[in-house]
C-alpha cells in the first residue's frame, strides 16, 4: 500500500486544516474503534507500529533460543514435549507479528535482514543465557509472566491486524507461564539440589523480568503518544506494579525468595513498595553489551543463510511447476 | 496457579477471548485488564494404554519401536529455531511432538513389564541396552539430509504401522492405529520436499542426491528379521515383509524427482542387537546429561 | 488492490489462511503464511493454525490474488444501505406481536 506522505504533527488535536482523513482517524482513536490496514494513517503511528511489532516478532524468534538450548536435554520426555511445543509456539508467534507489521507496507524478508544486520531491536531479556534447567522454569514463570502482563492490554491495540495476532498469542501463551511455574514447583519440592537451582535461577532473572516493562514512566518518552493512540493501554509503570503484586503470592507458593530485601507491602498506597531497578545493566544490555547479544543473532543468521539454497530452491520448483501448467494449458 | 477463577488482575491464568474487538467491550477498565479463565479444553489421553501388560519379548519388540521413534524426535528437536523458514521451524516441531507421543507409548508400555517407567528407560540405560536402528541415529546433516533420513523412515513407519494395527496385542494396535496417522503426514512431508529440492535449483539438487546416498545405506537394516521376530508371530511386524511395500512407496516419488535409487554401501546395521552407530553414545550424552546428575529427582 | 502485506519482492509469497473451525460453520480467516507454492502453503496452515486441534478445514488464497474495494472510496461505497431500513424486519413494528411473522 501507498501511505500518503503527509508530515504528521505528533498530537492529534482536532485543529483547523485537519484533512477529512485525518479526521476520520482522529474520530476512530477517539471512539476506541480499530484502525485497518487501508486506512489512512499518520506516519508518525504507522512507524510507531512497525517498530513495535516488528520489535515484538523478533523477540519471539530470538525468544526461542534461550529455550531451544535445553530441549535436547530436557529431563524427562514430558518436559521434551512441553518444552518443544512452547518454543514451536514462540515460532508462530513471530510468524502472527511479522504478518501483522507486513500489513504495514513491510515484508518479512526486510524485518529479518534487519534483525540480522543487527538494525534492529528485541526484548533484552533474551540477551541472558540459560545455564540451568530452572532458568526453563524461571523464563516460564517470570519472563512470559512479564510478557502476559504486557501483551493482554495489547489485544485492545487500536491497530486491528495487532489486537487481532495478541487474541492468537495471547490464548496460546497461557500455558506457557504455567509450565514454567510447574517446572519450579517440582524444583522446590525436589533435592537441595534442585531447590538451590530454582533459588538461585529466579535470582538472575527476576530483575530483567522487571525491566522488560521498559524505563520508568518518566524517562519513556514514547509512551504518551502510544497511550494516546490506544496503541498501549497501561503505563510501563504500572503495568510492572501489577505484575509484582501477582508474583508475591505465587513466590510464596512456590516457597521461593524474590531477590529484592526493599520488597514489602506499602497498606497506604495499596501496592508493592519496590527496591531501585538497575537501569545501567539494563541499558549496557540494550546497546549490545549483554552476555549472549552476539551468539544470538549468530544463531539466528546461521539459521537465515543455512536456508537460503532451500528456500530458494522451494521458490525455483515452484516457478517450474507453474511454468509447465501454462505449457499444458496452452498446449 | 493458586487462584485461577479470580477476576482480578492478581492471577495470571490469562487467557483472551475469541474475537478481538469484542475484547474490548467485555473488558473491565483499570485493575482488571484481561480475561482470566483458562481455555475449557478436554484433554485425550497423553499416552496411548492398553489393557495388556507387555511379556518379555512384546516388550522388547516395543523397545525397538520406541527407541527408532525417540532417537529421531532427538535429533529433530535441534532444527527448532534453526530451519530454513519459520513455517518449516513449526513444520519439524510438529514431526517430533508426533515421534515423542509414540516414543512414550512405546516405552511406557515396555517399560512395565520391568516396572521401568518411560524416563528410566530414556534416560538411564546405556548405549548397548539401546535397541534403535542405525538410520534414526544419523545426523542430521543439511535440510536434504535430515528429509532423506525422514523420507525413509517415514516410508518404514507408514508401512510399519499399517500392519501393526492388525497386531494381536491389543496395546500395540492401538498405539500403531494412532501413529499411522501421522506419519501418513510426516511422509507427504518428507516427498513433498524430496521433490522441491532434487527438482529445485542445481544446488539443492546435488544436495538432495549426495543427501540420499548418504542415508541409504542403513535402509536394509530395516528388513533384517532378528530371532525376536519368530517368537512374536501374529503380534510383531516381520521386517522382511516390509521391503517391498516400503520400496513400493518410495519408487513414484523418486521417480516424479528424477532420482536413481542410490546403489553403494549397505551397512551392517545392529542395532536391535546394540551395536550401533558413532552417534548414538554423543546423543544419548546429550539427552541423558541431566537427569543422570541428579539421580531419583522427579522433574 | 490486493490484500494487505503482498509484495513481490518475497522469495516465498504470502497466502491468506481460511479454516473452517467446525462443521456447520463458514470458512474464517484466520491470519496469513509465506509459502513456496499451494500445495505447501496448505501444509503450513495445517501446522500453523490447526495445531491446537483448531480446524476441520483450510482454504489458502495467494495474498496477491484477492481483489479488495476500493479503501480510499470507503465513505461512497457503503453509503447506499443507509435510510433503507425496509430491508430489516424490524422497520415494520405494525405487526409486531402477530404470531410467526
Amino acid at each position: 500500500m501507498t501511505i500518503p506522505p503527509v508530515p504528521y504533527d505528533i498530537a492529534p488535536s482536532p485543529a483547523a486544516g485537519v484533512s477529512p482523513e485525518e479526521q476520520q482517524f482522529n474520530d476512530l482513536i477517539a471512539a476506541d474503534s480499530r484502525i485497518e490496514p487501508r486506512d489512512w494513517m499518520p506516519e508518525a503511528y504507522r512507524k510507531t507500529l512497525v517498530r513495535q511489532i516488528s520489535q515484538h516478532a523478533h523477540s519471539e524468534i530470538i525468544g526461542m533460543q534461550p529455550e531451544g538450548n535445553w530441549i535436547t536435554r530436557a529431563p524427562s520426555l514430558k518436559r521434551k514435549a512441553i518444552l518443544l511445543a512452547k518454543v514451536q509456539d514462540e515460532a508462530g508467534h513471530g510468524l502472527y507479528l511479522y504478518s501483522a507489521a507486513q500489513t504495514l507496507g513491510i515484508t518479512r524478508d526486510e524485518m529479518t535482514d534487519a534483525l540480522i544486520a543487527g538494525k534492529a531491536r528485541y526484548s533484552s531479556i533474551f540477551n541472558y543465557p540459560s545455564p540451568t534447567w530452572a532458568d526453563m522454569g524461571s523464563i516460564g514463570w517470570l519472563v512470559d509472566g512479564a510478557a502476559i502482563c504486557n501483551q493482554v492490554p495489547l489485544c485492545r491495540a487500536s491497530y486491528g491486524p495487532y489486537g487481532r495476532a495478541m487474541v492468537r498469542i495471547c490464548k496460546e501463551e497461557s500455558f506457557h507461564q504455567r509450565q514454567g511455574f510447574e517446572i519450579l514447583l517440582e524444583l522446590m519440592n525436589g533435592t537441595d539440589e534442585q531447590r538451590a537451582m530454582a533459588q538461585e535461577s529466579v535470582n538472575r532473572w527476576y530483575w530483567p523480568a522487571l525491566q522488560m516493562f521498559g524505563p520508568p514512566d518518566d524517562d519513556s518518552p514514547n509512551s504518551a503518544q502510544s497511550m494516546k493512540w490506544n496503541i498501549k493501554r497501561f503505563s510501563n509503570d504500572e503495568l510492572r506494579q501489577r505484575f509484582v503484586g501477582m508474583l508475591v503470592p505465587q513466590a510464596e507458593v512456590l516457597g521461593v525468595t524474590l531477590p529484592d530485601p526493599d520488597l514489602r507491602w506499602n497498606e497506604e498506597k495499596g501496592v508493592y513498595d519496590m527496591g531501585e531497578i538497575d537501569w545501567t545493566e539494563f541499558h549496557e544490555v540494550l546497546q549490545g553489551r549483554g552476555p549472549a547479544n552476539a551468539r544470538r543473532l549468530q544463531r539466528r543468521r546461521d539459521a537465515h543463510e543455512n536456508g537460503r539454497w532451500v528456500r530458494e530452491a522451494a521458490a525455483a520448483y515452484a516457478r517450474k511447476q507453474a511454468a509447465k501448467l501454462t505449457e499444458t494449458a496452452v498446449a | 496457579m493458586s487462584t485461577p477463577s479470580r477476576t482480578d488482575a492478581g492471577t495470571n491464568a490469562t487467557s483472551a477471548p475469541d474475537r478481538g474487538h469484542d475484547h474490548g467491550e467485555n473488558e473491565g477498565h483499570g485493575e482488571g485488564h484481561g480475561h482470566v479463565e483458562v481455555d475449557g479444553v478436554e484433554l485425550s489421553a497423553e499416552l496411548v494404554e492398553g489393557p495388556s501388560v507387555a511379556s518379555h519379548d512384546v516388550a522388547e519388540y516395543a523397545l525397538w519401536l520406541g527407541d527408532d521413534s525417540l532417537v529421531l524426535a532427538q535429533q529433530l528437536g535441534w532444527w527448532i529455531s534453526r530451519a530454513p523458514e519459520l513455517e518449516e521451524d513449526i513444520a519439524l516441531g510438529n514431526i517430533a511432538l508426533d515421534l515423542i507421543g509414540h516414543a512414550r507409548s512405546l516405552l511406557h508400555y515396555s517399560g512395565a513389564e520391568s516396572n521401568r517407567t518411560e524416563d528410566d528407560l530414556a534416560y538411564w540405560r546405556t548405549e548397548p541396552s539401546w535397541r534403535s536402528a542405525h538410520l534414526f541415529e544419523q545426523p542430521n546433516g543439511d535440510f536434504a539430509h535430515t528429509i532423506a533420513r525422514q523420507f525413509i523412515a517415514a516410508n518404514y513407519l507408514f508401512e510399519l504401522y499399517s500392519r501393526l494395527a492388525g497386531s494381536a496385542d491389543a496395546t500395540l494396535a492401538a498405539i500403531a492405529a494412532k501413529a499411522v496417522k501421522e506419519v501418513d503426514y510426516h511422509r507427504d512431508h518428507a516427498a513433498q520436499w524430496v521433490l522441491r529440492l532434487a527438482l529445485g535449483t542445481e544446488e539443492s539438487r546435488a544436495r538432495m542426491i549426495t543427501g540420499l546416498s548418504d542415508l541409504w545405506p542403513f535402509l536394509d537394516e530395516l528388513f533384517v528379521d532378528e530371532p525376536l521376530i519368530d517368537r512374536l508371530e501374529g503380534v510383531a511386524v516381520r521386517p522382511s515383509t516390509l521391503r517391498g511395500p516400503v520400496e513400493d512407496a518410495m519408487a513414484p516419488v523418486l521417480r516424479e524427482a528424477e532420482l536413481d535409487e542410490p546403489r553403494g554401501f549397505i551397512s551392517s546395521g545392529g542395532g536391535r542387537r546394540g551395536d550401533h552407530s558413532e552417534n548414538l553414545g554423543p546423543l544419548l550424552a546429550e539427552m541423558q546429561v541431566l537427569a543422570r546428575a541428579h539421580p531419583g529427582a522427579s522433574w | 488492490m490486493s490484500a494487505p502485506g503482498a509484495s513481490e519482492k518475497e522469495v516465498w509469497p504470502l497466502w491468506e489462511v481460511f479454516v473452517r473451525s467446525s462443521r456447520g460453520i463458514s470458512h474464517t480467516h484466520v491470519g496469513s503464511l509465506h509459502a513456496p507454492d499451494a500445495t505447501l502453503a496448505v501444509r503450513n496452515a495445517r501446522d500453523l493454525y490447526t495445531r491446537r486441534n483448531e480446524g476441520v478445514s483450510i482454504w489458502v488464497v495467494p495474498a496477491e490474488a484477492i481483489t479488495t474495494s476500493d479503501p480510499d472510496a470507503k465513505g461512497a461505497f457503503f453509503e447506499s444501505p443507509a435510510g433503507k431500513n425496509y430491508r430489516h424486519a424490524s422497520y415494520y413494528s405494525k405487526s409486531e406481536g402477530v404470531k410467526h411473522l
